[in-house]
């Protein structure tokens, strides 16, 4: 073999792309793993308890961008009780007293306090990128400290956070001398806003290209900053109700007629139909439209937006759409790529809002579609042959059927045949949502099929164990498994107890798995952390002596370096 | 669009023409809202309890299915759906329930009008003592127009209703009238004879 120089070999690794290859490289010998290392730039923790924070900092001292993840996905529905864990402080910390040079922070459901933000905002002097998404435990005081102590900031992005709102004054402690901002989201805010700081910032910041407002935010401070920044690329409307006075109407119009370089539209707060039409001038350029939020607006006049957004790539919408107006989409929409259909009526028991007819009408309409989620009140298995026959290209395939266990209403078979098409025709598929009745029969299908597989998730599915170890078989690319309320139990999860160190994590709650079974898999892996979550009531005795029969309501099972978790409340025992 | 904007902070000052069983002046104490503590396991099933009687058993289980199909309200985390997104929701419906039975009152001859709250009230009767009381000050007398009129009065009280007719107040159930009433007016006069004369 022939020996370049370090810095060469450094070189090399810089067209390495992906995570993936990084880490790769980084085991072939000693000086290929130092070199790696001291030149890494950005890393990427899918679990925040993989790994203590301390040990990334002292392996990639050079870090300058850092992505971490924190609760398991089911948090997003409530399974996971509200203090589990995932704590922001350690890593930033970690990072303040080892990566200086940190510049980017990406942290997706995890408990972020305000004063870890104050830490974050002081310590790192070239900070330029915070994006929050699903996490919680901040407020708006820790939104001022960044806001006054990062001089360089581009990109404040925070995505459907529970921030508490301690008053509108985070805006304005941008200092007048902060002009960088390329990127500000702050849409999930629930509370006022100073019109005149947001008019100013956006004033001072020339090379603003994504702006997402919050509810406070009125047309007329709307109209004011389109005015003011009509280069956005990205833009999410504050409150969406234009009053009836024909002057603010036609200004707002107006103003949105100048931004020539409007790409991707949501917000849409409260938005009612006779304010859609102040958008038309621009619907021709748009790649990005995200009306889930504007339940006001029917079909009708969805119908008359979308038909002039012939551009669209990427689709957010409420179920009131409507098959017929997913007909429409499939008509006009042929660059549609993404495509989510949200319920706009959660408990069900409602008007039929989309079915099947829907869904392979757009299959059938826009061939590049690749991402879906489809919230629905039936599906076929003819229906989902076909679209699988149409869309041979889906990367990520979710269906939620809102009624749990609803078989095909026409044959009142279950779902297995229309998923293992979906499975079989989709090589590509990495991410995949299962709903309705199903049988191990599907399992099968995916053990068969979904070599390319990375997320599962499967709700009140399968008959017996069989069903999960057809899974944990087949799927060679699997990392997350998460399942409730089915059937599977100890002898599905003892199975292949070496699968689990191949994967990021698995969750199971309702199922069978019993607290015997917990211990058996914790005593075989030691390299795993098997966390039973019991969350019991203030009313319930907590039990002196819970059996090995007993089972266990949910449980979290992942790979980890770092041992058991020292952050872990009562209710959580790692075994 | 009757209470379109919901505007926090209560432009159109509908606290001042709020009707209220009391003297104009004093506070009549607040509606309590509806805790919502989010996140806490029991919220999540008192909200789900209160669906229980709205949702129907899902399928017909004629065809034997060993598993019997789950009444939707009583499941947690379902459907699939982000909290973030429940929440926004959740707090437009409450608004909209609470704006959505307010109409505007108007009376023939007076300088403005008035607005109330439909739901408060559980009957004709009620509202008619509360349209009574709103108007006292136009020197109104007893209205007419409803169950039991009384034939001095010169008052007639209509409603106009989706289709946007104007419809005599009185004729159909209590709960049918306030979902398909957009305003009320009280009509005074010969317009008012007539429509107490027709059958």
């Amino acid at each position: 073999m022939t020996y370049f120089p370090e810095e060469v070999v450094e070189h090399i690794f810089d067209f390495l792309a992906t995570h993936r290859d990084r880490n790769t490289v980084s085991t072939v010998c000693k000086t290929w793993y130092r070199v790696e290392r001291l030149s890494r730039r950005s890393v990427f923790v899918g679990n925040c308890y993989a790994v203590h924070p301390e040990r990334v900092v002292a392996r990639f001292p050079g870090l300058r961008s850092l992505t971490v993840k924190g609760k398991p996905h089911f948090a997003d529905f409530n399974l996971v009780p509200h203090d589990w864990g995932g704590f922001a402080l350690p890593w930033i910390e970690a990072a303040a007293r080892g990566c200086p040079g940190l510049e980017e922070l990406r942290m997706k459901r995890m408990v972020v306090s305000d004063e870890s933000l104050e830490l974050l905002a002081r310590s790192f002097p070239n900070f330029k990128v915070l994006v929050l998404i699903s996490c919680e435990g901040f407020s708006t005081d820790g939104l001022a400290a960044i806001a006054t102590y990062c001089r360089v900031l581009r990109e404040l992005d925070l995505q459907e956070n529970e921030v508490e709102d301690r008053g509108p004054q985070w805006l304005s402690c941008f200092p007048d001398s902060c002009t960088s901002l390329v990127s500000l989201n702050f849409a999930c805010l629930k509370g006022e806003v100073n019109a005149g700081s947001l008019e100013r910032l956006v004033a001072r910041c020339p090379n603003l290209r994504t702006l997402r407002l919050s509810r406070a935010v009125s047309v007329d401070t709307l109209s004011k900053i389109l005015a003011r920044a009509p280069h956005l690329v990205d833009l999410g409307t504050g409150s969406f109700t234009i009053d009836h006075r024909a002057e603010a109407y036609h200004k707002v119009m107006g103003n949105f007629i100048k931004c020539k370089s409007l790409r991707s539209l949501s917000g849409f707060w409260d938005a009612a139909p006779h304010c859609l039409p102040a958008v038309y001038p621009i619907c021709g350029n748009l790649t990005g439209l995200n009306l889930s939020y504007a339940p006001a607006i029917q079909c009708a006049d969805l119908i008359k937006l979308i038909r002039q957004c012939s551009k669209l790539q990427r689709l957010w919408i409420l179920d009131c759409i409507g098959d017929k107006g997913l007909a429409v989409v499939a008509n006009t929409c042929k660059e549609l790529q993404e495509l989510r259909v949200f319920p706009s009526d959660f408990y069900g028991g409602g008007i039929a809002a989309v079915t099947e007819e829907g869904l392979v009408a757009v299959s059938s309409g826009c061939p590049k579609l690749n991402s879906l989620l489809y919230f629905c009140n039936q599906m076929t298995n003819a229906a989902l042959i076909t679209v699988a026959k149409n869309c041979p290209h889906f990367t990520r395939f979710r269906l939620c059927i809102l009624d749990p266990k609803k078989p095909d209403p026409v044959t009142n078979q279950p779902l297995d045949e229309g998923f293992g098409a979906i499975v079989q025709s989709c090589k590509d598929l990495r991410r995949l949502s299962l709903s309705g009745l199903l049988t191990d029969r599907v399992f099968l299908y995916i053990g068969m099929y979904a070599e390319r597989l990375e997320m599962l998730s499967i709700a009140f599915a399968g008959d017996s164990d069989k069903g999960m170890v057809y899974v944990l078989n087949g799927c060679k690319n699997l990392r997350k498994l998460e399942i409730r309320d089915s059937p599977f139990g100890d002898a599905a999860l003892l199975e292949d107890v070496g699968k689990y160190e191949t994967m990021r994590s698995l969750w199971m709650s309702s199922c069978d798995v019993t607290l015997g079974g917990c211990k058996a898999l914790a005593a075989k892996m030691p390299g795993l952390n098997v966390e039973v979550i019991n969350e019991m009531d203030e009313s319930d005795e907590m039990e002196e002596n819970p059996c090995d029969l007993d089972k266990v309501e949910k449980m979290y099972v992942y790979r980890t370096v770092a041992g058991p978790r020292n952050d872990a409340p009562d209710f959580v025992w790692t075994l | 669009m009757e209470g379109g904007a919901t505007n926090v902070s209560d432009p159109d000052n509908l606290k001042a023409t709020e009707l209220r069983l009391g003297l104009p002046g004093t506070d009549a104490p607040e509606k309590p809202t509806p805790a919502n503590p989010r996140g806490s396991k029991r919220a999540l099933l008192e909200a789900n309890e209160e669906f229980r009687g709205k949702s129907k058993s899902p399928e017909a289980d004629s065809n034997g299915q060993e598993a019997a199909p789950i009444a939707k309200a009583q499941v947690v985390g379902w459907p699939p759906i982000r909290s973030y997104r429940k929440n926004s929701f959740q707090s437009r419906k409450v608004e909209a329930e609470a704006a959505g039975f307010l109409v505007k009152v108007s009376m023939d001859g007076a300088p403005y009008l008035r607005k109330i709250d439909l739901k408060v009230y559980k009957g004709y009767k009620e509202l008619k003592e509360a349209l009574e009381n709103l108007f006292k000050c136009f020197s109104l007398g007893e209205l007419s127009g409803m169950e039991g009129c009384n034939n001095r009065s010169e008052y007639a009280i209509t409603y106009e209703d989706r289709d946007g007719d104007w419809m005599l107040v009185g004729d159909v159930p209590w709960e049918m009238f306030i979902s398909s009433c957009k305003r009320l007016r009280i009509m005074t006069g010969s317009e008012a004879r007539g429509m107490r004369s027709s059958p």
